[in-house]
C-alpha cells in the first residue's frame, strides 16, 4: 500500500507543471479563432457602415451591463432587478463629474464603477437574510427608491429634465464619433471580459459560486457569506456603473426614462437567454437583446412592401417577441445561447461521425 | 481534551434533539457517535461545526469557548466536517470543490484574483499542489477533471472528504462517511479515516451505522438516544453494555 501524507510538501521542488495546467489552456485552432475574431472587432469600424458601428457601441455597453449582471444573479445566485437603476447610478455619476463639476472624464468613469459598487453594496446587505423572490422585491426596493431620488435630487441630476453631458475626451483626443467611441468601449469591454474569465477561476469566483450552489457548506469551508454576497453585490454593481457611465456619455443626454425596470428587465433577458454563470453567455445574451429589436424593425421595414400594415404589428408585438423568447429559453434550454453554442460545437467536433 | 462539550442541550419548538450531553474527546483519537435514527448525532455534529447553536450548554474547543463563535470561523480553528447528505458544489468539478477547501489558506482578493498575474497566479499553483496530494492520497487522480455531480455517490463520499482534508483540519467531523456504500469501498474509506488519525494526528468524530466498522477503527464509542447520551466507552464495553442493546432492540421491535 503506497501512503502519502498529503500535508507534506516537498520543499525546493518547483514544477511548473500545474502553471501550465491551469493556464488558460486553448489548443491552437482556439487560440486562432480568439486572434481572429478580436482583429475583427479592432478592423470593424473600417468596413462597417456609421450604423452598424453605433449598434456595436450599444452592444459593447450592454456586454458589459450584462457582465455585472451575470456575476451577481449567474455565479453568485443573487436575483438583482436593480439593474436599471445601478445603470442610472453610474451615468449620473460620471455625467455629474463631467457636465457639473467639469472634470475629465477617465476621472468620471472609474469613479461613476467605485460610486456605483458602494450604492450596490449598501442595497446588498438585505441578502443575508433573503433570498430568491424575497430578495428580489428587496432588489425592486433599489430600482424605485434610485429612480425617486434620479427624478428628485434635481440639483445633482436636473430632475426629469434629465442631463447633457459633454462628448468624453481622453488625453485631449475627443471621443465624439461613433468610431472612435468604440476603441473605446471595445478596450473596456475587452478588459472586463478577461477579468471576468480570471475571477471565476481564482479564489473569489469560486467562493461565489460556491455560494450560488450551496451556502451551508460555502459556510463551512470559512466562506463568511455576508462579506462575500457584498463583495458580489459590490462587483457587480461595479461592472454595472462602469455601463451606465459609458451609455449616458455615449448618448450624451441621460434622464430617468432611461433607467427604469424595463431596462432591468432587458438585462435579466440578457443574462438568462445567454446563459446564467457563464461569460460567453453574457457576451452572447448582451448582443442577442441589443439586436433582437433591430432586426425585428428591419424586418418589418421589408415586409411592409408586401404587407402595408405589417409595421404596426410587428412592432407591437416587439415586447411579447421578448417575453416569449425569455421563456422559451427558460423551458427549452436554461442554459442559454452559451449552451446551445456548446452544443454545436460538440456536434462538430465529432462530424461527420456525430449520431 | 481537544474537544469538550459540556451538556449541551438542543431544542427545536418542542423537539429535545439533545439534552445535556457531555462529551469528551481527547486529541488525535477517532471517536464514534452511534445511536437509533434520530438520536440527535447529526444534531451534535452540526453544534461542533456550528451550523445550530444550542440552546444551553458550552462547547470548549483547544481551550476556546466556542459556543456561539459563527460558523465560517470555526474552519480557522481547524474545525472541519462532511455531510451525511452530500453536500458538495456539484457544478464544480472535483479539482474545484478541493480549491475551495484551501479558502482560507489563500488569500488572494477580488482585484489580484482578476488580473491573475504573479502573486494571485502562484498562490494557485502552491495550492494547487497541496490539492494534487490529496488527491493522489484518495486515488482519486482519474476523476480530478470530472464535474462532481456525474460521480458516483461512493466517489463523491470520497471526495467530500478531500475537501474537508484540504481545510488540514485538526479536529475532522465526517457524518456516516460510509453510508450507502459497498463493503470494498466501506474498507478503503476506514483505510482512509485510520491513515488521517495515524500519519496527521487528525482527531476524527465519526457518525456511523456500520457497527462492524465502528469496532474496528474507533478508540471510544459514545452512544445517543433520544438526544441523551446512555453509553459511553471502548468498543468492547459498549457491546456488551445493556443500555445500548436495549436501546437498538427497541428500534428493531418499532
Ligand atoms: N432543523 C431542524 N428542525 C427541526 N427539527 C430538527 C432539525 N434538525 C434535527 N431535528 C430533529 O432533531 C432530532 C435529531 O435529529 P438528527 O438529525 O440529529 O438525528 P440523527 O441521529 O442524525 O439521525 P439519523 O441517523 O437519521 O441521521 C430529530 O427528531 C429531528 O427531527
Ligand atoms: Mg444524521
Amino acid at each position: 500500500m503506497r501512503l502519502r501524507n498529503p500535508f507534506v510538501m516537498e520543499s525546493g521542488v518547483f514544477t511548473t507543471n500545474y502553471r501550465d495546467d491551469m493556464a488558460f489552456h486553448f489548443p491552437v485552432l482556439a487560440k486562432i479563432r480568439v486572434a481572429v475574431i478580436l482583429l475583427l472587432l479592432f478592423l470593424l469600424p473600417f468596413f462597417a457602415s456609421t450604423y452598424f458601428v453605433s449598434i456595436a457601441n450599444l452592444a459593447g455597453i450592454a456586454v458589459i451591463g450584462a457582465l455585472g449582471l451575470n456575476i451577481l444573479t449567474g455565479f453568485t445566485g443573487q436575483i438583482s432587478i436593480g439593474q436599471g437603476a445601478f445603470l442610472g447610478v453610474g451615468a449620473y455619476t460620471a455625467g455629474f463629474i463631467t457636465a457639473k463639476l467639469g472634470l475629465p472624464f477617465w476621472l468620471a468613469l472609474p469613479a461613476a464603477g467605485f460610486v456605483t459598487a458602494l450604492v450596490g453594496a449598501v442595497f446588498g446587505v438585505p441578502s443575508l437574510r433573503l433570498k430568491g423572490l424575497y430578495l428580489a422585491i428587496a432588489t425592486l426596493a433599489a430600482q424605485v427608491i434610485i429612480e425617486f431620488v434620479i427624478v428628485h435630487w434635481e440639483t445633482v441630476t436636473n430632475g426629469v429634465h434629465g442631463m447633457f453631458l459633454p462628448a468624453p475626451g481622453i488625453f485631449g483626443y475627443a471621443l465624439d464619433s461613433d468610431v472612435s467611441y468604440y476603441y473605446l468601449v471595445l478596450t473596456a469591454c475587452i478588459i472586463m471580459t478577461v477579468f471576468c474569465f480570471n475571477l471565476f477561476r481564482s479564489r473569489v469566483g469560486r467562493a461565489f459560486i460556491a455560494i450560488r450552489d450551496r451556502d451551508l457548506a460555502a459556510e463551512v469551508m470559512g466562506i463568511d457569506l455576508f462579506r462575500y454576497k457584498i463583495y458580489a453585490f459590490a462587483l457587480s454593481s461595479f461592472y454595472v456603473g462602469i455601463a451606465g457611465a459609458l451609455w449616458g456619455h455615449y448618448l450624451r443626454i441621460i434622464s430617468p426614462e432611461h433607467f427604469t425596470i424595463g431596462v432591468s428587465i432587458q438585462y435579466l433577458a440578457m443574462v438568462i437567454i445567454g446563459g446564467l454563470g457563464s461569460v460567453m453567455g453574457s457576451i452572447y445574451g448582451a448582443v442577442f437583446i441589443t439586436l433582437l429589436p433591430i432586426v425585428l424593425r428591419e424586418l418589418s421595414g421589408l415586409l411592409a412592401n408586401y404587407l402595408p400594415n405589417i409595421e404596426a404589428v410587428i412592432l407591437g408585438l416587439k415586447e411579447a417577441v421578448f417575453g416569449i423568447t425569455i421563456i422559451v429559453f427558460l423551458i427549452y434550454e436554461p442554459e442559454g445561447l452559451a449552451k446551445i453554442w456548446q452544443n454545436i460545437k460538440d456536434y462538430f467536433k465529432l462530424w461527420p461521425f456525430s449520431y | 481534551m481537544q474537544l469538550d462539550l459540556d451538556r449541551v442541550s438542543l431544542h427545536f419548538g418542542g423537539v429535545t434533539a439533545l439534552s445535556e450531553v457531555s462529551i469528551q474527546v481527547k486529541k488525535g483519537e477517532i471517536f464514534a457517535i452511534i445511536g437509533p435514527n434520530g438520536a440527535g448525532k447529526t444534531s451534535l455534529l452540526n453544534c461542533i461545526s456550528g451550523l445550530y447553536r444550542p440552546s444551553s450548554g458550552r462547547i470548549v474547543f483547544e481551550g476556546k469557548d466556542i459556543t456561539h463563535m459563527s460558523t465560517h470561523q470555526r474552519p480557522l480553528l481547524g474545525i472541519a466536517r462532511s455531510f451525511q447528505n452530500i453536500e458538495l458544489f456539484s457544478h464544480m468539478t472535483v479539482l474545484e470543490n478541493l480549491m475551495l477547501g484551501r479558502h482560507i489558506k489563500m488569500k488572494s482578493g477580488i482585484v489580484s484574483g482578476g488580473l491573475y498575474w504573479g502573486k494571485a497566479q502562484r498562490e494557485e499553483v502552491m495550492h494547487r499542489e497541496v490539492v494534487e496530494d490529496i488527491i493522489d492520497f484518495l486515488e482519486i487522480e482519474n476523476i480530478r477533471r470530472k464535474k462532481v455531480g456525474t460521480l458516483a455517490y461512493g466517489l463523491q463520499k470520497r471526495v467530500e472528504l478531500g475537501r474537508a482534508l484540504a481545510l488540514e483540519p485538526s479536529l475532522l467531523l465526517l457524518d456516516e462517511p460510509m453510508a450507502g456504500m459497498n463493503s470494498e469501498e466501506k474498507e478503503d474509506m476506514a483505510r482512509f479515516i485510520l491513515d488521517i488519525a495515524e500519519e496527521k494526528g487528525t482527531t476524527i468524530i465519526l457518525i456511523e451505522h456500520d457497527m462492524g466498522v465502528v469496532m474496528d477503527i474507533s478508540d471510544r464509542v459514545a452512544v445517543l438516544d433520544f438526544g441523551r447520551k446512555i453509553a459511553e466507552g471502548s468498543p468492547e464495553e459498549i457491546q456488551c453494555n445493556p443500555k445500548v442493546i436495549e436501546a437498538y432492540l427497541g428500534e428493531q421491535v418499532s
